[in-house]
Parts: structure tokens; sequence; C-alpha cells
């Protein structure tokens, strides 16, 4: 028999975990939606791949959260069988995928952030964690670099690219500060040297993205006010239609195996 | 024309270990060589066993033309002092 998570910073960590996994699910799940839809053939592909990438970084993360927890819920139980305000993404992760540039700008900001987070997690006090941040660290360098290449050519390209882009800026901009925002959880899992610091991060992120921006020339709005709460269940009102399409098959069939 | 919609083609040739020849995987469309360089990843190099690529734009090579397959390829098999497989090698040099 396995002990429930006794400790606080065991159910810190879970909650911290679950974090991790959802960020990635949600968003891997958006992504996944191009499959089919992509404007070009080695797009469609490419998404697809980042996608699974996602997904699978997800199923580790969320898998060591239930061990952690110690209830008996798997990755699968987490993902399929929670509610909307249990899940703990950011809520720039599950804003409709829009328009290639939309999608391609949303992708970029996650992937400044996944890039930073994931280098500082995987040297962690935590070596399980870091290991599988280790491992996609790997792949979110590569997603970066799709990512940051895309902006610059939608950007630096043509009058109706350019139009796109700087409008997935402006209207993604004010869903990037949550992030940034550390709560108890985030700063007792700092102390006891598990979970990197978000305070330290985001200015790298700010470099990175400033420089990625300035070189597709488009301009970084100015920071005003910024959306909250994915963290703690409150999200958007895309989230739940997003989860009715992602949940119905498991859900319907519950125990269901192949 | 179909032609002037689409991205220029690029040849994409795999190598799958070092020091091994790299081999033609397929084309595909892409605006500049760093996009060709990562659909190409994408496209041929996901499942792995690949270590490198190399991208080359399709106008770039130059094909022998197949309808001249024949003389341009003739092997000349019939001429037999053109190749030295009737010569013996002595007992003494074999591994040479």
């Amino acid at each position: 028999m396995t002990d429930s998570a006794a400790t606080s910073t065991e159910s810190d960590l879970v909650e911290y975990l679950l974090r991790l996994g959802d960020d990635r699910l949600v968003l891997g799940h958006r992504l996944s939606e191009w499959c089919g839809h992509a404007p070009i053939l080695e797009e469609d592909i490419a998404l697809a791949n980042i996608a699974l990438d996602l997904i699978g970084q997800a199923t580790l993360y969320l898998h060591l959260a239930g061990e952690t927890e110690g209830k008996g819920r798997s990755e699968d139980a987490l993902a399929y069988f929670r509610e909307t305000v249990e899940f703990t993404n950011v809520q720039l992760a599950e804003l409709p995928i829009g328009d290639f540039a939309f999608t391609i700008v949303r992708q970029f900001l996650f992937d400044a952030f996944n890039f930073h987070q994931l280098e500082e997690l995987q040297k962690g006090a935590n070596t399980e964690l870091g290991g599988i941040a280790a491992k996609g660290y790997k792949e979110v360098r590569y997603h970066l670099r799709h990512s940051s290449e895309w902006v610059q050519r939608l950007g630096d390209g043509t009058e109706e690219s350019r139009a796109r882009a700087q409008k997935a800026v402006d209207d993604l901009w004010r869903f990037t500060g949550e992030m940034f925002q550390p709560d108890e959880i985030d700063d007792r899992l700092v102390a006891s040297g598990i979970a990197p610091d978000l305070r330290k991060i985001e200015p790298k992120w700010n470099t990175m993205v400033s420089d990625v921006l300035r070189r597709a020339t488009l301009t970084v709005p100015e920071s005003g006010y910024m959306m909250s709460g994915g963290r703690q269940g409150r999200h958007t009102e895309y989230l739940g239609h997003m989860l009715s399409e992602m949940q119905i098959v498991a859900r319907s069939h519950p125990g269901a195996e192949w | 024309m179909l032609a002037e919609s689409q991205w220029p083609l690029w040849e994409v040739f795999t190598q799958g270990a070092q020091g091994a020849p790299h081999e033609h995987a397929g084309s595909l469309h892409a605006a500049d060589a760093e996009m060709a360089l990562q659909n190409a990843r994408d496209v041929y190099a996901r499942r792995g066993g690949v270590v490198s690529i190399w991208v080359v734009p399709s106008v770039a090579i130059t094909a022998s033309p197949s309808a001249e397959a024949g003389p341009f390829f003739d092997p000349g098999a019939d001429k037999i002092y053109r190749h030295p497989q009737f010569y013996k090698v002595p007992r003494g040099l074999k591994g040479f």
C-alpha cells in the first residue's frame, strides 16, 4: 500500500506537477487541432509532432503527480476525469488556436517560458523531476527554434502576415504575465530547491521575446493588466468546451482498454 | 501557374550514421534554407535514425537525361579488355 502524500512538501509537489502537466496537456491538445487543417503539409506534420512532444511530457508529469499523491490516480485519470476547475494550466495554453499567426505567436511565447523553466528545473533538488525536465529540454529547444523562426518570417514577411502576427502579439500579451506569477506553493518549492524561481526566469524570457519580436519587426506591447487565475482553477470560457471534446471518449467508456 | 503559388522545391538527403553516405529521402517545399531544414527534420527524421540532413534547392541539381540512359550508361560489358576480371590474383597476394 502506498502512503498518501503526508507532508506538505509532497502535496505542494503534487500541485506543482499538475501545473507542469496541465500546461503541456492543454497546449498539446490545442496544437493537435491543427492536424489535417494546417496551411501546408510540412507544418501539419510539424505542429502534430510538437503536440505529441508536449502531450508526452504531460504524461510524465501527470504520472509522477499521481504517484506522489498516492491515491491511485493514473495520468489518464488525471487527464480525462478532472473537471475544468481542477485544471491548473495557465490561460495562455487554453486559448483557441485562431489563425496560423496566433498559434505560432502563442507557441513562441510559451516555448520561451518552457525553455527557461526546464533549463532550471533539470538542475533542481528532485532528481526524478529533473530527469523528466531534461528530456523535455531537448524537445523544447527544437520547438523554440521552430516557433521563433516562424515568428520572424511572419513578422518580417508580407503586409498580411505582419498584420496578423502583430494582432496575435497584441491579443496574447495580457496572458503572458500569468506564467511568472508565483504563489506560496512556488515560494515553498523554490525554498526547498525543487522549483526554479519564476521571478528569475521572467527577465530572461523578456530578453528572448523582445529580441525575436524586434527581429520580426513587430512591436512589443506595453505591459498592462495581466490575466490570471489559471493556476487556481479559474479559466476562460474556452477550457470547458475544449475538455468536453478531449474527455468525451474516456468518459463515455470509463475503464475501457485498447 | 501552379509553380508560382508554391514555395521552391528542395531535395532532402539524410545520413544514417557518422561517415555513411547521405541518401536521398524525398523532397519538400519551403521558403528558405532554414525552413527547409526544419521541415526536413519533421518530415523525414521524425522517427530517428538520422544524424545529418542536407537540403538542396532542386534547381541546383543537374540530372542525367533519362531518355538517353542507354547510350549514357552503356557499360561496354562486351569489351572484356576494359575490365580486369580475367586476371587471377596469385595465391601469395590474397588479401592484398
